[in-house]
């Protein structure tokens, strides 16, 4: 009897594998808010959804990349986050009328740097991991001279977007939000989606089946740009200006945020949710590190140790569905 | 030697199942010192497994194996059949390609040790090389990769052959001539003649009749699993050998049920194989049910994947004209997305059609999946569960599921039906007959002669190439397999 409701209760979480996430992160709430003796909770989530919305936005558009199967990640991301800063801010110029333009101009950083991407995979037959390392050598470069000595703040419009609140909440959160429940739609309910989630499981079986593989490997590494690059407009605006060095912390928590999440590193397994759920727990994580008085060092050394375990223990559920 | 009749090797009663498919019902099987066996069969027939349990790669269900006296049924292995002088030479290549020549020597033969090693192996291979195949033009410092099929062939030859600190009885030789020039065949068929003279014994496996009637002493057939006739080569005409290798029963059964020729309909494919030099190339009308035969791994796949392409825009040698779906026999590699449910894995096909406002609909996607585990009869008590509950019969008719719902008019079959049982073989015929005759179109390449007789036309593949066009009155086993054989006069 015993046995049967614990037996449908890994059932029903083994069906729901961005649970684990969202329990990781409230307990170390939990134990942040007890060492504070409950002092300034209400700002340390505050903090978090902000925080987190940015891991999100990247780890959406990083988890339908690693989702189209073993080999692909993005690594171009920080550069990106890099360069399109300096563009919006620069395009922006410190005006609310700009800040459309500023966004088209953002876009068009992430479709170029995809399609650059891309083509370095498909037409050079480069592997992904070493593409989008050179590629983000590159941007990175290009973000250097372009941004050099620039000091430009953020449209008055643009800071209050990425710094205030709707109703006590982050209005970042809110449109992080957003853009998770339409991705988690896209995931599920589109014949894009569908069809990543295919060509992770099996890419010749995918071809086989009609589905047009590199068409959608291409739009993937395209989405997952832009959305660094939109990442990289709202970080520039939140902390008041593009600085080169804002994306080097988005390398390993875009691909963090996705393996803890659930996401399967061997493809064709993904969900949104779970971004959400390890973005918090993440930066909650750092968050309650520093709150017990922690050093750098050790911070680092537990998140590595975290991020092995997750994979540890997934890659034991997956053999265990066979 | 103690004289020609010594028995080098002796299976008995040898039995292997995998999974339902029964490949080897009790063989036996002797070979003596100083003989060429020759080893024909059908695709099927057993011959391959039959092979990897002698040379120790695959351990039989049931039977005893003796080589050179000793019973090694419960030690066998590729271990001990090395060390009582058995090498096998498989069809699939199992040379390092990113090694040299001398090094893959060394892989096999772990005698060349110590200093210099490298050179001992290059020079043992160079000889052997230049023994078997003079002119071969090798060097033992070539990388495997940088060599042409033939000659990687070559050296996978030699290196069988080469003599370390093992003894050498036995050489299996699975079709080691597939992809040798006529000359360079001609040269390994007169070093086998030597070899045996030397007293060693060599099993040869070919499809090339001529050169298994010109090389042997003996000649075992192999059908079903079993072997059907033992002669001495020499009692033996090409024409004896084709009959003993398939039955000659006419099936009536079979012909009736062919379907009518349809030859009105518009043609909507049309591909010609890369490799094809004559004008002859594949056509299928509007309903057709359209045949590739052949023996297996003959190009027909390659086809079908390239006429898939087509559809999608990008093929050089094929013209469709409407949608196609591809039905996998390689279920793992072609056809099962192993983490979804059997309902996804019969939609994703035609999930364009299942959309409502621009999104998928569950409900659609839930009643095509109920829809087809009535009409196709999927043993399972829920759509929802994953595909890897089904056996694998089961799986195979999600697959069909998946290419029979889409919208497609053209469906391309690659052999479908390996390992799956008679009952779902039968429903699955029914369903194809009565969708060509709604007007879809078939191609179905089949390792199996019987499904060839409800085709309206087959094509017969070799080499890669289509060699013969056969119409529904002409689809004899024999005609089918007399076009797989076939050689050039020489």
């Amino acid at each position: 009897m015993q046995q049967g409701a614990f037996s449908r209760l890994a059932d029903w979480s083994s069906r729901r594998p961005w649970l684990w996430s969202f329990v990781g992160a409230g307990v170390i709430f939990l134990a942040t808010i007890a060492f504070t003796s409950g002092k300034g909770g209400a700002d340390v989530l505050a903090a978090a959804l902000t925080f987190a919305s940015f891991y999100v936005i990247v780890g959406i558009g990083q988890m339908f990349v690693i989702t189209t199967g073993p080999g692909n990640v993005d690594l171009s991301i920080p550069a990106n986050i890099a360069l399109a800063g300096a563009v919006a801010m620069k395009v922006m110029d410190g005006s609310n009328v700009m800040i459309l333009p500023g966004l088209a101009a953002v876009a068009g950083v992430g479709l170029a740097i995809g399609c650059f991407n891309f083509a370095l995979i498909r037409i050079l037959s480069i592997p992904p991991i070493i593409a989008t390392l050179s590629a983000s050598f590159l941007v990175q470069s290009t973000a250097i001279a372009y941004g050099r000595g620039l000091r430009i703040k953020p449209p008055p419009l643009f800071a209050e977007l990425a710094t205030g609140r709707l109703l006590g909440v982050p209005i970042l959160a809110i449109m992080a939000l957003v853009v998770a429940a339409v991705m988690a739609v896209v995931l599920r309910r589109t014949v894009y989606g569908r069809s990543v989630l295919a060509i992770g499981q099996n890419a010749r079986a995918a071809g086989l089946a009609g589905i047009r593989v590199e068409r959608v490997r291409f739009a993937t590494y395209v989405l997952s740009a832009v959305f660094a690059s939109l990442c990289g407009a709202l970080l520039a605006g939140f902390s008041g200006g593009a600085s080169l060095n804002m994306g080097e912390e988005f390398l390993l928590a875009s691909i963090a945020v996705v393996v803890i999440g659930g996401t399967s590193v061997a493809g064709g397994f993904s969900n949104v949710p779970g971004i959400w759920g390890a973005s918090l727990f993440l930066y909650l994580l750092v968050t309650m590190l520093n709150t017990f008085g922690v050093g750098a060092g050790v911070r680092l050394i537990l998140t590595g140790l975290i991020i092995i375990a997750v994979i540890a223990l997934s890659g034991g559920r997956r053999a265990g569905r066979g | 030697m103690d004289g020609r009749s010594a028995t080098i090797v002796a299976l008995e009663g040898v039995r292997k199942s995998f999974g339902a498919v029964r490949a080897l019902a009790g063989v036996d099987l002797e070979v003596r010192a100083g003989e060429c066996l020759g080893l024909v069969g059908h695709n099927g027939a057993g011959k391959s497994t039959l092979m990897q349990v002698l040379a120790g790669t695959l351990a039989a269900d049931e039977g005893r194996l003796v080589v050179a006296g000793d019973d090694i049924t419960a030690s066998a292995g590729v271990a001990a059949a090395r060390s009582h002088g058995v090498v096998c030479v498989f069809q699939e290549l199992s040379l390092c390609p990113n090694l040299t020549v001398a090094e893959n020597a060394r892989v096999m033969h772990r005698a060349f040790r110590g200093f210099g090693w490298r050179k001992r192996a290059g020079a043992a291979m160079v000889a052997m090389l230049d023994d078997i195949f003079p002119g071969h033009g090798i060097d033992p410092a070539d990388v495997v990769a940088d060599l042409s099929i033939a000659r990687r062939q070559m050296v996978e030859i030699a290196r069988a052959f080469l003599v370390t600190d093992q003894p050498l009885r036995l050489v299996i030789l699975d079709e080691p001539t597939s992809s040798l020039d006529q000359i360079v065949a001609e040269q390994l068929m007169g070093f086998v003649r030597r070899f045996v003279a030397r007293g060693g014994s060599v099993i040869l496996i070919s499809h090339l009749l001529g050169e298994i009637l010109s090389t042997c002493d003996r000649v075992v057939v192999m059908k079903d699993g079993r072997v059907v006739e033992t002669r001495p080569a020499r009692d033996f005409t090409r024409e004896s050998l084709v009959a003993a290798m398939g039955s000659v029963v006419a099936h009536e059964e079979g012909r009736s049920v062919a379907a009518t020729a349809r030859q009105a309909g518009e043609t909507v494919v049309e591909a010609r194989p890369p490799r094809q030099a004559d004008g002859r190339s594949l056509s299928a009308r509007r309903g057709e049910i359209v045949g590739l035969a052949g023996l297996a791994g003959h190009g027909q796949t390659d086809l079908l994947v390239r006429i898939n392409a087509a559809a999608q825009g990008r093929e050089p040698h094929a013209r469709v004209a409407g949608a196609v779906a591809f039905v996998a026999g390689d279920r793992q590699s072609d056809g099962v997305f192993p983490l979804w449910s059997i309902a996804e894995n019969i939609t994703i096909r035609s999930l364009g059609r299942l959309r409502r406002f621009g999104l998928i609909d569950p409900a659609a996607e839930a009643r095509m999946a109920e829809e087809w585990r009535q009409r196709i009869a999927i043993r399972t008590p829920d759509m929802g569960n994953g595909i890897l509950s089904l056996s694998g019969g089961n799986q195979q008719k999600a697959l069909f599921a998946r290419a029979l719902a889409s919208e497609a008019d053209i469906v391309l079959m690659d052999d479908p039906m390996r390992g799956v049982d008679v009952g779902t073989k039968q429903e699955v015929y029914g369903m194809v007959r009565a969708e060509a005759a709604r007007g879809r179109t078939f191609l179905w390449y089949t390792t199996e002669f019987d499904e060839l007789l409800h085709c309206d036309r087959v094509y017969v593949f070799r080499a890669g190439v289509i060699v013969a066009e056969l119409a529904a009155d002409e689809i004899t086993e024999e005609r089918v397999l007399q076009s797989s054989f076939a050689e050039e006069a020489a």
